[in-house]
């Protein structure tokens, strides 16, 4: 390697964590108006034209608080806790292609097979072979920075915040995992840049609509936004795991759920809805191509892919703060049950009709209707049998031990 | 180049091992655990094979990592560390044990001449290539493969077991007072 070629990653990778951070500081902004619009108020609209400062007014008032670290903490892993939640957070980003533009400026080679020669993307930072394996990976490694924050702040709502969430989101990433694997099963690749070739004719939603659905579920709870956001569930826990923390350090766990949210969006967007491609982009690139030449054409290939990725994101990222404006929060039995009892089941069958049908039917298109029409079949089963008004065990258990040990739950509860 | 981040990188991964030793209190011990996984993906990485890069990271720094914090958490482990060692012939055993397996492994790399990096580029296209290696899994090592499924699944049924063991007697024992 180079060293313009350094020089072009390091740029990229400054670009990206830049932007990251720039599009978490206006998602804060976007997510507060829409649930303003949502709950029939206003929201922040002083700070510039229509709020469009307040991210800026939000960001000077943290940098300004007093920082304080509390004295019984552990001082050394408490500092390290948002570093630790924020890294995977931004670098998770190297995989996924927000578009294509090749600097060899033939817009052809978008639409070829992403690893011949002659495609040179600057729009993806690391195109490896094993892309999605590196953002179920990434995303495993993001819990470390909320367990070691509520057990390093010395404080019990933290630490119960910090062993919900470990639960929680080690619960997930099975089903995470289960419906990414029946993309890559379908697309025989683990290649992101592959992955999206390959949705040229056909969307992924269409062959993989029960993965979709679970990896939207299994992805929000991953991100612990609402309704999974028991992890930092006010009314129980004050704050959840960040409730010792103060000034930028907040901000940063702050800024992680964000910009992990945007990255599960950029996830679906890559995964389900065909990255950055749209119908038409190829037609663009031939009608540029004899009227301005070769590389204005691979330029405005590449500007429309980006746009189109962006318009993806921002309507999965909609979608989020709708569900989190219209859906309460769950019980904390319930999402385990959830999670193990569901999600995973669902997403284990999903993978043997999607090995099945792929090996007998060997039309993709066909194949993809068939497994289309399984998913559906499979989610109305489940939604049937999750229709049962049936006591959790886990809630009548608790009030069992407590009727046998005849000790009031008032008494119990001042012991400590 | 690569020399230099290998250098790098195989440091933080000795000091990370080393400090894990050194450390008293089992969380930050954890932690430089942590440290040395990274690290040692990170080396997996410069020898051309991000599959092994990410499996290092799911499997050690990911799993084993999350359920090994559980564990220290619950118990409270970290402050037990003080006590005397209850079994006394446990340490000059691990220190034999630990020192035949550095003469062993030293030994190997010698006569294997491996003490020498691959340049990059050289290692071949398919070495640790997921399809690869996923064809050797069900053609060459199926066996070894399915008895690892089975062993797995063993631990999971075990853990059910216990789980709803624990259950049942707790209900007809109920603790009194915390």
């Amino acid at each position: 390697m180079n060293w313009p070629d350094l020089l072009i990653i390091v740029v990229q990778c400054l670009v990206i964590a830049i932007a990251v951070t720039t599009a978490f500081a206006y998602l804060t902004l976007f997510e507060r108006r829409l649930l303003a619009r949502f709950q029939h108020r206003i929201g922040p609209n002083r700070a510039g034209p229509n709020g469009f400062l307040q991210p800026v007014a939000d960001a000077v008032k943290l940098f300004f608080k007093e920082d304080v670290i509390p004295s019984a903490a552990d001082k050394a892993v408490y500092l390290l806790a948002p570093a630790v939640a924020v890294i995977p957070a931004i670098i998770i980003w190297a995989v996924i292609p927000f578009g294509c533009l090749n600097t060899n400026w033939d817009y052809r080679a978008c639409f070829a097979d992403p690893h011949a020669a002659g495609l040179h993307n600057i729009l993806q930072i690391a195109e490896i072979d094993v892309g999605v394996l590196y953002l179920l990976a990434v995303t495993s490694i993001g819990v470390y920075g909320i367990t070691l924050a509520g057990w390093a702040s010395n404080n019990k709502y933290s630490m119960l915040g910090g062993i919900r969430s470990s639960a929680q989101l080690i619960s997930y990433e099975l089903a995470l995992g289960c419906s990414v694997l029946a993309v890559v099963m379908t697309y025989s690749s683990l290649s992101t840049a592959t992955i999206v070739h390959e949705q040229g004719g056909l969307w992924g939603i269409v062959p993989q609509f029960l993965a979709f659905i679970i990896f939207m579920v299994a992805s929000t709870a991953e991100v612990v936004r609402a309704p999974f956001d028991l992890v930092e569930a006010e009314q129980e826990l004050v704050g959840g795991y960040n409730t010792e923390y103060g000034s930028m350090k907040f901000a940063l766990f702050f800024m992680t759920e964000y910009i992990k949210l945007i990255a599960v969006s950029a996830m679906a967007v890559t995964f389900f809805f065909g990255g950055w491609r749209f119908p038409g982009l190829e037609a663009l690139g031939a009608g540029i191509e004899p009227l301005a030449g070769p590389m204005a054409a691979s330029i405005a290939v590449g500007l429309a892919s980006l746009g189109s990725f962006l318009l993806k994101l921002v309507a999965f990222l909609y979608l989020s703060v709708w569900i989190r404006a219209s859906w309460p929060r769950l019980r904390y039995d319930r999402l385990m049950d959830m999670g193990w009892k569901w999600l995973l089941p669902l997403g284990l069958a999903n993978i043997v009709y999607t090995a099945v049908v792929l090996v007998l039917v060997p039309n993709r298109y066909i194949a993809g209707l068939i497994l289309l029409v399984l998913g559906l079949i499979s989610l109305a089963v489940a939604n049937s049998f999750n229709k049962v008004p049936k006591p959790v065990d886990n809630v009548t258990y608790v009030k069992d031990l407590r009727s046998q040990a005849m000790i009031p739950a008032a008494t119990r509860a001042t012991d400590d | 180049m690569d020399l230099i981040l290998f250098l790098i990188t195989a440091a933080v991964a000795l000091i990370g091992a080393v400090a894990m030793l050194l450390v008293r209190n089992a969380i930050h011990s954890a932690l430089f655990l942590l440290l040395n996984f990274g690290a040692i993906a990170v080396l997996f990485l410069l020898l051309q094979s991000p599959f092994l890069f990410t499996i290092q990271l799911t499997v050690y720094a990911g799993a084993i990592m999350v359920l090994f914090l559980f564990v220290v958490m619950l118990l409270g482990a970290e402050r037990i560390e003080d006590s005397t060692d209850r079994i006394a012939w446990q340490r000059p055993l691990s220190l034999l044990l630990g020192l035949a397996l550095l003469v062993m492994t030293v030994v190997g790399a010698l006569r294997g001449g491996a003490g020498a990096m691959p340049p990059s580029g050289e290692a071949t296209a398919s070495f640790g290539d997921p399809a690869t290696l996923g064809a050797l899994l069900f053609t060459r090592y199926l066996l070894p493969f399915e008895i690892t499924g089975v062993i797995l699944l063993i631990a999971v049924i075990g853990v059910v077991v216990l789980n709803q063991r624990g259950r049942h007697t707790a209900v007809t024992k109920p603790p009194v007072g915390d």
